[in-house]
């Protein structure tokens, strides 16, 4: 049963262009795929090595701006008479780039940011995210500023005379979208099961005595902070050719708390998580618009639910119902084992 | 000369108000090991307190100050009352996402009482500025100004001469042995949050007449008060005061000389830079840091 509910539930999924075929549930089902990814990718760092990163829309708005300049081509005067321009690119090509770009960005904010933990790698994380923010409204020249990047080219694959896949239309780009978000979901599968997963489940429980046993901290962050920028970057990437506009307001804080209310919510540190809560707030503002609720109120709920989340449900939802799960398989009600400590006979 | 002149002046005049910002920010930090997020919003809450008193009101302008300073108070302990008291043992990261969610409850609370319109408060100074040789200065600026070194003066007074004051330091130093020694941790707790919490609103009752009022005002001066507050070592108070007009400076001369467009990354940039150089801060004398 376990071995085919992963396929199960990506056959489920896979299944949902055939039925639903209104543009306006594929479209959210495409937005809430893409911030499912970039909470995946942060609940890397924030569920598995225990860092809260909240520059995160950082990487994500830093891929979808490589991605978006590379296939738009652009030009930038490094002084009066020198000018560095890149003729335009293929998307595909762009967005890989992209990816990249956010992961090294990811490599230089963790070998910079990791000196500090706790409150000041918080402080420097936000920090770090609204630099670039301003960044992408000051340098005019590059990113246009808040005039935003327009027509933003869709992804083709293929040669129009040959075999020509496009990504224009929304089942397609749906079904790209689950395709990353699997990948990424098995590459972080595979990286939380490895000695490198066990070595950052190990410095957020005591960093200390990790680095006792000789586990080298800063180069496990600076891992799971590249691979979990480039993640986010590639939803950035994927969100940029999707919407086809990008501007500043990308890197807005409060995209950060949308994936972090995700994270914490779905239950940080583990695989499913952030699926399961990326899929709830996903869906809720468009289920709280339909119920002609201001968007207002509608944040002030998520506020509220993030305060009521910690408080009632600190796990989250998804250890919260494995543990009713399991206790109902295995234990009868009320009986614990019990634990005898020291040798002989319990008394 | 005149140039650079007036751009220290004008440092000088926006410094108070960082500091203000800065010190009830390093205390809450400093005493109770919360980061709060919410400072901002009591800044914005300050402000509109203000719009609200006197534009809607019409109740006298300097009465208003108190006012809008008093409820910031409330406000404040009841943060305290209903969110972190039930948080005292809690990790540092459970904390910092509470307090998140409150920011983003109260700014759009904020936005949904008042709408995202900008609102303008009438000051009672002459609009004529005061000008002195090639230099000129707002009379609000310096009205501002005034008042802010005034409560940063009141808060020394508080932290380092009363009764309050000592049992704030103790609880500061080791909660434990405050504790011990008869100090009431949840009083000082409490009083804290809401001292901090004042001056916050303070802070945006003095500056909402010079800009304009907006939900999101809050944002840039939480982000400037804790700029002030990693440049002095949190829960550093004199370093605070000093990060305030460092900060203004450092911003005064880039809008200068640099660029105007950056200069609310001067902030995010200082705070970057002191983290890796010197994350105790600049002004502190003994470790800090965990």
């Amino acid at each position: 049963m376990t071995r085919w509910k992963p396929v199960l539930i990506i056959g489920f999924l896979a299944s949902f262009p055939l039925w639903l075929t209104s543009p306006y549930f594929l479209h959210i089902l495409i937005t809430t795929g893409i911030f499912t990814i970039a909470a995946m990718s942060l609940n890397l760092l924030l569920g598995f090595t225990g860092q809260l990163s909240l520059g995160h829309v950082a990487f994500f708005g830093i891929g979808a701006y490589a991605s978006a300049l590379l296939s738009l081509g652009f030009e930038v005067h490094v002084t009066e008479d020198v000018a560095l321009g890149v003729a335009p690119k293929p998307v595909w090509l762009a967005m890989v780039f992209g990816t990249l770009a956010a992961g090294l960005c990811g490599f230089a904010l963790g070998k910079i940011a990791f000196k500090v933990r706790g409150a000041y790698f918080v402080i420097v994380s936000i920090s770090f995210a609204e630099v670039v923010r301003l960044v992408a409204v000051n340098w005019v020249e590059l990113t246009q500023g808040p005039m935003a990047l327009n027509n933003i080219p869709p992804l083709k694959l293929g040669t129009p005379d040959l075999l020509e896949l496009s990504f224009l239309r929304k089942p397609a780009y749906f079904y790209l979208v689950l395709a990353i978000a699997t990948a990424c979901y098995v590459i972080i599968r595979r990286l939380v099961n490895s000695h490198a997963g066990r070595a950052m489940i190990a410095l957020r429980e005591n960093e200390p005595l990790a680095m006792s046993v000789g586990i080298d901290v800063t180069h496990y962050l600076v891992l799971a902070t590249v691979i979990s920028a480039a993640m986010a970057g590639a939803a950035g990437a994927l969100y940029a050719h999707y919407v086809r506009i990008v501007d500043p307001d990308i890197f807005l804080f409060i995209y950060t708390v949308i994936m972090v209310i995700m994270v914490v919510t779905g239950g940080k540190g583990t695989l499913a998580g952030p699926i399961v809560g990326g899929i709830i707030f996903g869906l809720l503002p468009e289920l709280l618009r339909a119920l002609g609720i201001k968007p207002e109120l509608q944040w002030i709920a998520f506020g509220v639910v993030m305060i009521l989340v910690v408080f009632l449900l600190p796990q989250g939802i998804v250890p919260a119902l494995d543990d009713r799960w399991k206790n109902r398989k295995r234990h009868p009600p009320h009986v614990k084992p019990s634990i005898h400590v020291g040798s002989g006979a319990p008394r | 000369m005149d140039q650079f002149l007036q751009h220290c002046l004008n440092a000088l005049m926006l410094g108070g108000i960082y500091a203000l910002l800065g010190i009830g920010l390093t205390l809450i930090f400093g005493i109770m090991r919360v980061v709060n997020f919410t400072h901002g919003e009591l800044y914005a809450f300050g402000a509109y307190m203000m719009y609200a008193l006197v534009m809607r009101l019409g109740i006298d302008f300097f009465l208003a100050l108190a006012f809008a300073a008093i409820l910031g108070v409330v406000l404040g302990a009841a943060i305290e009352f209903v969110l972190l008291r039930q948080l005292r043992s809690s990790d540092i990261d459970v904390t910092m996402l509470i307090m998140i969610g409150a920011w983003i409850a109260l700014q759009n609370a904020e936005q949904l009482a008042w709408t995202g319109v900008a609102q303008s408060i009438a000051s009672p100074f002459p609009a004529d500025p005061i000008t002195l040789g090639g230099l000129s200065v707002s009379w609000n600026r310096v009205f501002v100004f005034a008042v802010a070194i005034l409560l940063i003066a009141a808060t020394y007074f508080l932290v380092n001469h009363t009764k309050l004051g000592m049992a704030m330091r103790a609880t500061f130093q080791d909660r434990e042995a405050a504790a011990l020694m008869g100090v009431r941790i949840e009083r000082i707790h409490t009083t804290t949050f809401a001292l901090g919490s004042g001056l916050a609103a303070a802070a945006g009752a003095l500056l909402g007449p010079v800009f304009v009022v907006t939900p999101t005002m809050g944002d840039l001066a939480a982000a400037k008060a804790f700029a002030v507050v990693i440049l002095g070592g949190m829960g550093n108070l004199v370093g605070a005061t000093l990060g305030g007009f460092i900060l203004a400076f450092a911003e005064e001369i880039g809008v200068g000389y640099i660029s105007s467009g950056y200069r609310d990354a001067m902030g995010f940039l200082l705070i970057i830079l002191i983290l890796l150089v010197r994350p105790t801060g600049l002004f502190a004398r003994k470790e800090r840091i965990s």
